[in-house]
């Protein structure tokens, strides 16, 4: 395992599934009445957010201390980033006082790459930029896997704003490196040129998207989005581009509904099919913490290599 | 490593596991309110084989669980690589049960230590008692088996192997001596 986890492009398929099977137990923790094992005593988890974050940070949180470990969580807007502290002094400060592991999310491609180079802590990679979100695509392997049993020759159809989706890029190197086939669908002005290199194939409708699919993954379309230019209005965008009863009829019987959340009802996904039964989102974040435990376990609970 | 002696054959072992289901019976004076609990890996199908022959005696069916107790480790700072994690599987409530553990060779004890830190998080038992095939001596925690197998004195440099169909594909004690 290495000292980091930066993103999954390139991880091996046998370190992706170490981590989902690691992932196993720790979920077994979380249906337990005492959510605690001693396994992190006396570590230190930082969480270092430039971007704002409810859930991967909570989640990243609560793994920690489920595991027995400390956390701190520091948030740029009200630290001293601000008075233009960097990204390489203010890792420096936060080692320098014991932290064992830095969960950074920051607005960069790269910037999480950049400090594990220089920081002997372990750097979990919360979502750089557009690049990658790893731990996200990790519980959606997880998820896929757990529902169905395997991840190899599934078809999943990752449907929306690709172009700035980080969560997009993980899940794509994620899959493929897994076995499945990965289907992509959005607007034009939101699919990436040249994203057919990674090995997902470009659909030109939603038809031909979900035909079939396994899985579904609908990523939020960001409002702001519709400022710059990138598509006319809500409206037309859930009417051409949203997941509702009839499109997700065109899947295979079962197949799985996900989204990384938050979940905008009635644009991206309709409210019946976010509700309904082949909906695992709530599972999602369930399998989150799941996840983010066993990183945390693979990458802060060992001693150091003689 | 070297084999230096087998100590128990599968007759051997079968023989054990009759003799500690009785013996569980009898000190627990019948099977209320008992469950067996089978520590990761091998304490796992002798805890099977125990619950079946507890089955024959006494009629009645005790629940069994099994119990990974890699993430209660004391010596995990040490190690370069993590070790694997497994599933703790104890469908039933643990709370107000006699617990007996179930491990195939008991050492320093820190094993047994770890699994009681383990068990105490998922409830409050009546009372744990342990179940060890083999006794090999050498404790570094004041921690004692109920219920033994075989006592066999070791060396350090010696390693107890015990094997088991389940797992192994054979059924013997073996004693190995690291080169």
């Amino acid at each position: 395992m290495h000292k980091d986890l930066l993103g999954l492009q390139q991880m091996s398929a046998e370190e992706i599934g170490l981590i989902l099977d690691t992932a196993v137990p720790m979920k077994e923790i979380l249906g337990r009445q005492i959510k605690k094992v001693p396994t992190l005593r006396g570590r230190t988890v930082v969480n270092v957010f430039y971007e704002p974050s409810t859930r991967t940070r909570t989640s990243f949180e609560l793994a920690a201390k489920y595991l027995s470990a400390d956390t701190v969580s520091i948030t740029a807007a009200a630290s001293s980033v601000v008075k233009g502290e960097s990204l390489k002094d203010t890792a420096s400060t936060i080692c320098a006082m014991g932290a064992d592991v830095v969960v950074l999310r920051h607005p960069m491609a790269g910037a999480a790459a950049l400090l594990a180079r220089q920081v002997p802590a372990a750097v979990i990679n919360a979502g750089d930029g557009a690049h990658e979100h790893p731990s996200q695509a990790l519980l959606d392997l997880f998820t896929v896997r757990e529902r169905m049993g395997r991840l190899a020759g599934l078809t999943v159809a990752i449907i929306g704003d690709i172009l700035h989706s980080r969560v997009a890029r993980s899940d794509i190197w994620g899959f493929i490196t897994m076995g499945a086939t990965v289907r992509l669908c959005g607007p034009a002005t939101m699919l990436p040129p040249g994203i057919a290199a990674t090995g997902a194939v470009v659909c030109r409708s939603m038809e031909e998207a979900l035909t079939g699919a396994d899985v579904v993954i609908m990523l939020r379309i960001q409002l702001e989005r519709q400022q710059q230019g990138l598509f006319p209005g809500v409206r037309e965008y859930a009417r051409l581009f949203g997941l509702d009863e009839k499109r997700l009829a065109l899947a295979r019987p079962g197949a799985l509904v996900m989204h990384p959340g938050p979940i905008n009802r009635g644009v991206e996904i309709s409210p019946e099919v976010a509700d309904g039964v082949q909906s695992v989102i709530n599972e999602q974040v369930t399998n989150g913490v799941a996840v983010r435990m066993a990183i945390l376990y693979l990458l802060a609970g060992g001693g150091k290599d003689e | 490593m070297k084999q230096k002696a087998q100590i128990l054959d599968k007759d051997g072992i079968r023989r054990a596991l009759i003799r500690i289901a009785h013996e569980i019976i009898e000190r627990n004076k019948g099977t209320d309110n008992l469950a067996l609990i089978g520590i990761r890996r091998r304490g796992v199908p002798l805890a099977a084989r125990l619950a079946e022959r507890i089955k024959e005696i006494e009629g009645s069916a005790v629940p069994v669980g099994t119990l990974d107790i890699t993430l209660y480790r004391d010596d995990l700072t040490t190690l370069a690589q993590q070790p694997l994690v497994h599933r703790t599987e104890v469908s039933f409530p643990v709370t107000e049960k006699k617990i007996v553990l179930v491990d195939d060779v008991i050492y320093t004890g820190r094993t047994i230590r770890a699994a009681l830190d383990a068990i105490m998080d998922l409830g409050r038992p009546q009372l744990i008692q342990l179940a060890a095939l083999i006794d090999r001596g050498h404790r570094e925690l004041p921690i004692r088996a109920d219920y033994v197998g075989k006592n066999v004195p070791t060396s350090r440099r010696e390693v107890v192997s015990v094997r088991l169909e389940e797992i192994d594909g054979e059924e013997r004690v073996l004693i190995l001596e690291k080169d």
